[in-house]
């Protein structure tokens, strides 16, 4: 046997008793690159996602939902923020990591490539598509990686605001005027599918998740996941009186699951493709803000450089 | 209800609203995520005052009156924002140089609103006073920052300051409104605050290795209702959903 084989045995048994892999920790080198990339394409997705969010803030219709949507907006920002900094703890560098995102090399959730035409795709998109964000989410906070799964015990408290608050939104659309109840049907019906997509492919399609669950990075399967949001989404939505635009959703008594229809897997990777009606928007005005923001960067650190000279002299 | 009263109201709460309206159009936008997140955070400080105002203006009005009514549907004339809060954001230099002016004014205006004889004018001030403070200083530290900065930065933010200069007259001329909530000690006296404000402002230039500007004219009429063309794009865009389906709730 040699050497690198057992010291991994011996991070595999460390992973298998529950322990928390710390940034000083000998890991893997595929561990630590399987984490980069997924940390740092969650964090781009915080970040791409304030978008169809942000397109609301000057339209929404009433000063307490716009107060309520651009804390929302804000958080995600923040969420962008703790994970770009967990991944910088396993190496990788923010600038590195943001530039890859701006030149289209790295991935962000797809689900942010879809429009948001309506002011219900801001209740349609905090129900379901942060709902979705926390299934997911809360499994991870039990991630091997420590600084990982202690973003995600952050984030997660927050997401669960913004499910609410989505939700809220739909409460009053489906109980309001027959425009607004036609409104939240027809957001349900453009984010119902991409929201099931979100957990991913399933799971006979999907290689390496067995490897990430070996090692404790995910802890149920996409299926899985999927599955457990299915289940508690569906009562939400007949609470609302609106129907999910699945045909084929049906309880089934004996598993005690709902069964749904068959996902249109060529959509999911059309989008992912970049062929979403957003994807291209998406990228733009996120280069546009790094280019314009250039300038200010500079000069922030232009400052902060003479400062620091300015207090050595004064030092001297 | 006292008609003075109401409309020295609705200039404190247009002005947070409009500039609230204005910087919720940087979210997601900002030149780094941190300062995204800071620009937000005074968005929501502005529309959070808005909202305590203009549930004040409401409660003078009466009957039927709620904050959303005075938000979304008024028409142009009869918001009393500063004209300056209505101008396009143009780029980040930009708006943090009329942060500057509009924080600085905002500043000196609450600490004496803090004595306001106006319980609820009182009140506001009260919880808004640190929010602006805050806001005050972090936008003194952005101009000296981008004004001591490099050599692009030191252009652009001077080209903002003197750009904006000519809207900032409007804040400190007084008209019967100001010598009403003047004499019944609801509000400052204009000339005071005028003139703290120049001195802070030419203190922070100087850091800044910013010239002041000196042009004498000043553009007037926004708190008597008379603005530019921005406005009406910015209520054409805010306005629309309600306005559109007027017997809907949110
Ligand atoms: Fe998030
Ligand atoms: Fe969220």
């Amino acid at each position: 046997m040699t050497k690198e084989t057992s010291l991994e045995d011996r991070f595999q048994h460390y992973v298998d008793a529950e322990n928390k892999i710390e940034p000083k920790d000998w890991m893997p080198e595929k561990y630590r690159k399987t984490l980069i990339r997924q940390i740092s394409q969650h964090g781009h997705s915080e970040v791409v996602g304030m978008l169809p969010e942000a397109n609301w803030l000057t339209r929404a219709p009433s000063l307490r939902r716009k107060v309520a949507l651009l804390a929302k907006v804000q958080d995600e920002a923040g969420h962008g923020l703790y994970l770009y900094s967990a991944a910088e703890t396993l190496g990788a560098d923010r600038m590195d990591m943001v530039k890859d995102l701006l030149s289209g090399k790295a991935k962000y959730s797809s689900i942010f490539n879809y429009p948001t035409p309506s002011w219900a795709d801001m209740g349609a998109i905090g129900w379901l598509v942060d709902g979705a964000a926390i299934a997911n989410q809360v499994m991870l906070c039990r991630t091997s990686y420590g600084p990982y799964a202690r973003a995600m015990v952050k984030i997660c408290k927050e997401e669960s605001f913004h499910q609410r608050q989505g939700y809220e939104i739909m409460i009053s659309l489906a109980n309001g005027t027959p425009t607004q109840r036609k409104m939240a049907q027809d957001a349900l019906n453009r984010w119902w599918w991409p929201s099931l997509m979100m957990f991913g492919p399933t799971d006979d399609l999907s290689p390496n998740s067995a490897q990430s669950m070996k090692w404790k990075i995910k802890r149920k399967s996409n299926d899985e996941l999927r599955q457990e949001f299915i289940d508690k989404t569906v009562p939400q939505a007949e609470y609302l009186g609106l129907s999910i635009p699945d045909k084929d959703l049906k309880w089934n008594e004996e598993t005690k699951h709902y069964e749904h229809g068959e996902i249109e897997w060529t959509e999911f990777y059309d989008v992912i493709k970049g062929n979403g009606k957003c994807n291209k928007q998406r990228l733009i005005a996120r280069n546009k803000a790094h280019d314009n923001g250039e300038w200010i960067r500079e000069a922030a650190n232009a400052y902060a450089k003479k400062q620091s000279e300015r207090k050595k002299h004064q030092a001297a | 209800m006292d008609t003075k009263l109401l409309e020295y109201t609705l200039r404190l709460g247009d002005n947070a609203l409009i500039l609230g309206q204005r910087l919720v159009e940087w979210c997601g936008h900002g030149p780094v995520l941190e300062q995204d997140i800071a620009l937000s955070n005074i968005a929501l400080d502005q529309l959070g005052q808005a909202r305590m105002l203009l549930q004040y203006a409401a409660e003078q009005k009466g009957e039927g009156f709620t904050e959303d009514k005075l938000a979304f549907f008024r028409p142009e004339e009869e918001f009393k924002n500063a004209l300056i809060l209505e101008l396009p954001n143009e780029d980040w230099g930009f708006t943090l140089a009329r942060q500057f002016y509009f924080d600085t004014y905002n500043y000196f205006l609450y600490s004496e609103l803090l004595k306001s004889s106006d319980e609820n004018i009182k009140a506001i001030a009260q919880k808004a006073i640190k929010e602006i403070s805050y806001h005050a200083q972090w936008s003194a530290e952005w101009i000296i920052r981008l004004g001591d900065g490099t050599e692009e930065s030191h252009h652009r933010i001077q080209k903002s300051i003197d750009d904006l200069w000519e809207w900032t007259g409007e804040l400190f001329t007084k008209d019967e409104i100001d010598l009403f909530a003047e004499n019944d000690n609801i509000g400052p006296n204009l000339d005071v605050i005028k003139e703290n404000w120049h001195e802070k402002v030419s203190q922070i230039l100087e850091i800044a290795t910013l010239k002041k500007p000196e042009a004498e004219w000043m553009q007037s009429g926004g708190k008597q209702g008379s603005h530019t063309e921005y406005l009406g794009f910015i209520l054409a865009e805010m306005q629309s959903l309600p306005r559109m389906y007027p017997e809907a709730n949110w």
